[in-house]
């Protein structure tokens, strides 16, 4: 019961705020509802139990990839987008059939192939953090000092790009 | 015993409300500690007027700030102007309901951890809370950021937009020295439970030295945190977003009355935050010696644990009397070149040592 | 009200990342398309920890890596955008067209 009612609040949360962030013209209330959506998945991971990935789901995505989207936008003080009068006439005819069809086929694999539905039960914390260290430091040693490389090549690609040129 | 529902809610909405009014008068001190502290430093009295040793001083500026017109500029965006300073008072007080305060106590027939997300677990009797409360509390204290910066670009001015601006770049910088610089102290006790971290802090060495992280060679992690909770907080000498004599107010410069108070709140309460964690992480949170009768051996823990926070509060406020206002570049500097590097490799040293012994 | 199962949370994700997909489709902004980008790697990271109840925990590590990877990407194009507004004053998509001069 508790369950369902927190599932369906968050699940609501979150893809009304993703409609939103497309509703939305100006940038930063895009930014805004994107936190939100960001904020309301950490809440939906906690319900499916991944307490970790919660907490990192709340620090680095709403705590600094979007902080860094909110410093740019403010940076370039990009005003609201002006929307193009003539967009394309392939959009316009195929958009609505193709996104009906796009929704109808997923909600079909979903139901049909779906994962044996099991209950979601609210209260079993499976990926605690020492669980997911050890996975991380075990089996997923290799691709884990991969991505340690990955974010040193992004630390100094963001410096050389954003740096003035003389 | 187990607590029923009904039981549990009580007991919940009870530590709320003592925690919201604890915490809102302490912020309230802190502002009248300053004032008297700062007024010493310069050799002046602070405030004396209203009440004795001014003490009624806070009161008094509670009074004005509702009192004050609250003016909203023409030029603002209105929707986020006045969602700005709720978003960072929200945040500010959130983190405090994660802070566990003292060990377990007996009344009235229920045991309970002071600490509002704290439970006693039925099996051993002992306090428990969130496995993960350390890192919620990075969490929240990382969505502060968002007050700060949507306050100083919805104001639509220029000394507030450079406020914002800085504020963001130099609290998401420092976040990273301070979230190492936690590490360590992670590494030796394995669990990111603060009631747990400081269990582990309890009784002495030789009878004399107490258990604490900080003498178990976290001394470098525990001034790199005080550091980059310094910036975190934008206190001096790292309060860049809002110096006066260049940004004016920085990003609160269009804000006037309650809207202002929110802001003013917010920060001591963040710095009230990042006491508590210094001294749950590094001085053992409420460790102390206990005696005496039973409703003293209940509330010393606590009395141990106000003492540290209070001691903290006077560094800050010692420490803004004392050293001058950082250039930005140097700021940064100091964040990237100097802590950062060093936390790192107080984690290597804490985890080689770790490892060594075990 | 029925249980809320696996499937539940699988449509969220479809959801979310059908969202993501029309943006990046429809908008004009860069900064508008790199959040939809964001949204669409979330919808991915719900599935990976949705099915991650039904198997093992190696679906939260990979929610891991991803978010690890989304940070790395947000600071490259970032930092590209910056640069690109300095030499054309916009952040419209269509006139990113530097090499059909």
């Amino acid at each position: 019961m508790l369950e369902t009612v927190l599932f369906l609040i968050f699940a609501a949360i979150c893809v009304g705020g993703a409609i939103n962030l497309l509703a939305q013209k100006h940038p930063i209330s895009s930014a805004l509802s994107l936190i939100v959506v960001m904020g309301s998945l950490a809440m939906v991971y906690l319900l499916l139990g991944a307490e970790f990935v919660a907490a990192v789901q709340i620090i680095i995505y709403a705590g600094a990839i979007m902080v860094l989207f909110v410093f740019v936008i403010m940076l370039l003080n990009a005003g609201e987008e002006e929307r193009s009068a003539t967009g394309s006439r392939v959009a316009m005819v195929l958009g609505v059939p193709g996104l009906l069809a796009a929704a109808v086929t997923t909600g079909w694999v979903l139901t049909r192939h779906g994962p044996a539905s099991t209950p979601v039960v609210l209260g079993e914390f499976h990926g605690s953090a020492h669980a997911i260290g050890r996975l991380l430091f075990h089996e997923f040693l290799l691709p884990f000092e991969v991505t340690s490389v990955l974010i040193l090549v992004a630390i100094m690609g963001a410096v050389v790009l954003a740096r003035r040129g003389e | 015993m187990p607590m029923n529902a009904g039981t549990f809610i009580l007991v919940a909405v009870v530590k709320i409300v003592i925690a919201v009014f604890v915490l809102l008068t302490a912020c309230a001190y802190t502002v009248w500690l300053e004032r008297k502290v700062v007024g010493h430093i310069q050799n002046r009295w602070g405030p004396t007027r209203v009440g004795p040793f001014g003490l009624l001083q806070p009161l008094a500026d509670g009074l004005k700030f509702i009192l004050k017109e609250d003016l909203t500029p023409p030029y603002v965006n209105r929707t986020i102007y006045i969602l700005a300073p709720m978003l960072a008072l929200t945040m500010a007080l959130t983190s405090i309901a994660l802070i566990p305060v003292g060990p377990v106590i007996h009344a009235f027939g229920i045991s309970t951890p002071i600490q509002i997300t704290g439970v006693v677990n039925s099996a051993t009797g002992r306090g428990a809370d969130i496995n993960i409360g350390l890192l919620i509390i990075l969490g929240i204290t990382s969505l502060g950021v968002y007050g700060i910066a949507l306050a100083g670009w919805s104001s639509n001015s220029k000394y507030s937009l450079l406020g914002a601006l800085r504020a963001s770049a130099q609290m998401v910088s420092y976040e990273i020295a301070l979230g190492l610089s936690l590490v360590g102290v992670l590494i030796l006790s394995g669990t990111f439970s603060l009631h747990a971290i400081v269990e582990m802090q309890q009784g002495t060495w030789f009878g004399f030295i107490p258990k604490w992280n900080i003498f178990r060679g976290q001394i470098f992690a525990f001034f790199i945190y005080l550091m980059a909770a310094f910036a975190e907080t934008n206190r001096v000498p790292f309060d860049l977003p809002e110096a006066e004599s260049e940004l004016v107010a920085g990003y609160h410069t269009e804000y006037s009355a309650m809207k202002f108070a929110m802001f003013f709140v917010a920060e001591y309460a963040n710095m009230i935050t990042v006491a508590c964690l210094a001294s749950i992480l590094f001085l053992g949170g409420w460790s102390g010696p206990v005696f005496g009768p039973a409703i003293l051996q209940a509330l010393l823990p606590v009395f141990w644990f106000a003492l540290r926070i209070v001691f903290f509060m006077f560094v800050y406020i010692w420490v803004r009397g004392t050293l001058p206002r950082f250039r930005y570049d140097q700021l940064m500097g100091f964040g990237w070149k100097f802590l950062f590097p060093l936390a790192l490799a107080n984690i290597l040293i804490t985890a080689l040592v770790v490892a060594w012994r075990a | 009200m029925a249980e809320i199962t696996t499937l539940h949370y699988l449509v969220v994700a479809a959801a979310l990342f059908l969202t993501g997909v029309i943006g990046v489709l429809t908008r004009r902004n860069v900064i508008i398309i790199l959040m939809s980008i964001e949204l669409i790697l979330n919808a991915v990271n719900l599935n990976l920890v949705a099915f991650s109840r039904l198997y093992n925990l190696h679906g939260q590590v990979f929610a891991i890596f991803i978010i690890a990877d989304a940070a790395a990407e947000a600071a490259i194009a970032l930092g590209i955008l910056i640069a690109f507004f300095r030499n054309k004053e916009t952040v419209n998509m269509d006139e990113v067209d530097l090499l059909k001069w």
